[in-house]
């Protein structure tokens, strides 16, 4: 919607001062998009592809060139210059479609689940270059569903089916929840969740291998006593901590929250 | 100048594109070739050779002079003798004749006193063309050498054959099929052309670039237009090597009544492609316009003898006014200007499509 493909059911969007209605074709001057799905042509070279892409943002001749070099340089496309781009592997496929993305030198680039295809050394390699991009001086957004990734955002905002629940640092997300978190490590995880369960004042339970992750309200007095002691009177062996939240209890929690209609 | 230069990336990514696909490059050039070898021998109303058996129970020298001469005419094929008109009748139901010659026992008698019929043709009429063929038969004089000619009944009526004085169907044909072919081709290949981007998902990405809808259009229509005129020149070159079909008016006119036909042909492609959600439904939408085109435009049958409702519904397809400029310029060596009508309706026609086909397309989602 931000990039003007999508016209809003109500209300208005500006981007870089610019409404996403009226305005999109200058706006799409601006902004550079790398959608989820591989969409450059399949059956053109990597050179080819570029080169598609820098007439079409009509760069100019010596423009196109020397971006086109460094592109190829940046994003270690060298060697498949005359390859074409469906022969790619996945991480491969993926730098050719942010370059192509990133050619005009757009001032707001978005990504959408940039890394939904590709393996985890890519990924990592993948977030490099953002970084290196958003040194640049380049707006990233990026939507993900990946909490690991998200981690790795300087600002973030979880949308909860459309709707904003929460946005701000990861951190100062985790520390504005209205929940305790606590990791309980039981022999026999699932007897551990299966008393837990029955207590009320227990909004979530997620089980990470033997570890369960457990959210409760902090108006909640003495969680910790209360867990213990829930355990305790089904004769569950386990340990119980409290730990800092992460982003995925953030989201969890904010999620929870909207449903059940109570602040996050 | 950014729009050139965006139009001119299109064109260029749509030749690379197609260079690489064999597929689609084999049908520039096998499609006519093909169409035009197979319809050019097959289609054929100069009729020959049509089985026939005939019953004579006469078998007089006359009768037996009689059933040769019509043999001889090569126009019907005899393959056996029967006894009787019911054996004739039998044949006739199981298709194995298409005409059959009952001779009477009083043969002889009726020819010379000539006041009944002497021969009787008992014609598989369900085709019109092999009765046309039984009636020109019915012409074929029949009398004895020695008898004296009837006092000869002067024809009233002359038929002088202009533009084809040989009667070859390949001379009505290879033109018709010019546009046949271009409408397949061309149709088709447009159909395709956006709906492929969608389902690759290359359009999501073009919609994310400041190229605008009518550069789009436009560049993915010249590259075509090209392959258009190849192929083109191709039927006329085939035809003209291997049917002898002259081209009596002038190339240049052509050429001018191609470029608008095929750039009407492109839009209305354009227009399917916008329609569609898959490469399979613009495929066969493009089947429902080729059709019609085939057997209403002229093509086929004689455009004034159909139906006046036909006739309406073939008004509206570029094929049949392409029909009419090519057979004009190319038999009759018409000037292009003498049939302007037609050249405007094909012009009309391409810039509603393309017009219809840019409004329809939006650079959006939803």
């Amino acid at each position: 919607m931000l990039c003007g493909l999508l016209t809003p059911s109500a209300g208005v969007a500006t981007v870089m001062g610019m409404d996403t209605r009226k305005e999109s074709e200058a706006l799409k001057q601006q902004i550079g998009y790398m959608t989820q799905r591989f969409s450059l042509y399949e059956d053109l070279t990597v050179k080819e592809n570029l080169q598609f892409i820098s007439e079409i943002y009509a760069l100019s001749r010596t423009r196109r060139r020397i971006r086109i070099e460094q592109l190829l340089e940046n994003f270690n496309l060298g060697k498949q210059v005359k390859q074409r781009a469906g022969t790619l592997s996945g991480g491969q496929k993926q730098r050719l479609a942010l370059a192509a993305a990133t050619l005009h030198e757009p001032k707001i680039l978005f990504l959408d689940e940039p890394t939904s295809a590709v393996d985890p050394q890519n990924r990592r390699d993948f977030w490099e270059t953002l970084f290196e991009l958003a040194d640049t001086g380049t707006t990233i957004l990026v939507s993900t569903h990946y909490m690991d990734e998200a981690e790795r955002c300087h600002s973030l905002a979880i949308l909860d089916q459309g709707v904003k629940v929460a946005d701000g640092s990861p951190k100062e997300l985790g520390e504005g929840i209205s929940y305790h978190v606590f990791e309980v490590v039981a022999e026999d995880p699932n007897r551990a969740r299966l008393s837990l369960a029955k207590q009320k004042a227990i909004t979530s339970i997620t089980q990470l291998g033997v570890r369960l992750r457990v959210l409760i309200p902090k108006e909640v007095d003495d969680a910790l006593q209360l867990i213990a002691s829930t355990l305790k009177n089904s004769e569950v062996q386990a340990e119980v901590d409290q730990v800092l939240p992460d982003l995925e209890d953030v989201f969890v929690a904010v999620t929870q929250s909207r449903r059940e209609g109570m602040p996050a | 100048m950014k729009s050139f230069i965006r139009m001119f990336a299109i064109m260029k990514k749509e030749f690379l594109q197609l260079s690489r696909d064999r597929l689609t490059f084999g049908m520039i050039v096998g499609i006519p070739l093909m169409q035009l070898l197979l319809f050019g021998y097959a289609i054929n109303t100069d009729v020959r050779n049509l089985s026939a058996a005939y019953v004579d129970e006469a078998d007089t020298h006359l009768s037996r002079q009689f059933v040769s001469d019509i043999g001889a005419s090569q126009v019907i094929n005899i393959r056996q003798r029967v006894a009787s008109v019911q054996q004739l009748r039998q044949l006739l139901d199981a298709g194995s004749i298409s005409i059959g010659i009952a001779l009477p026992d009083d043969f002889d008698r009726r020819v010379i006193e000539r006041d009944r019929q002497a021969v009787q043709l008992l014609v598989d009429g369900t085709d019109p063309i092999i009765l046309g063929v039984a009636q020109q038969l019915s012409s074929l004089p029949v009398r004895f050498d020695t008898q004296a000619t009837p006092p000869s009944s002067v024809n009233l009526m002359e038929v002088r054959n202009f533009y084809n004085p040989e009667r070859r169907s390949a001379v009505n044909i290879v033109p018709g099929l010019v546009g046949v072919i271009l409408t397949m081709t061309m149709v088709l290949f447009t159909a395709v052309a956006i709906v492929r981007e969608k389902e690759r998902g290359n359009l999501e990405l073009l919609i994310n670039t400041p190229v605008k809808t009518p550069e789009l259009m436009l560049g993915k229509i010249f590259p075509y237009i090209i392959i258009g005129l190849i192929q083109l020149v191709l039927v006329f070159s085939l035809g003209w090597y291997f049917f002898k079909v002259p081209i009596r008016g002038s190339q240049l006119d052509v050429l001018a009544a191609s470029l608008v036909f095929i750039a009407a042909n492109l839009s209305l492609g354009l227009l399917i492609s916008t329609l569609v959600q898959t490469q399979f439904q613009a495929m066969q939408a493009a089947f429902f316009i080729f059709l019609p085109s085939i057997l209403l435009s002229g093509f086929m049958f004689p455009f004034d003898g159909m139906p006046a409702i036909a006739q309406n519904i073939a008004e509206v397809l570029p094929l049949t006014h392409f029909n009419r400029l090519i057979r004009g310029i190319v038999l009759r060596g018409a000037d292009i200007m003498s049939m302007w009508e037609e050249l405007l309706a094909l012009g009309v026609f391409m810039l509603v499509a393309l017009t219809l086909a840019i409004a329809r397309f939006s650079k959006r989602l939803d």
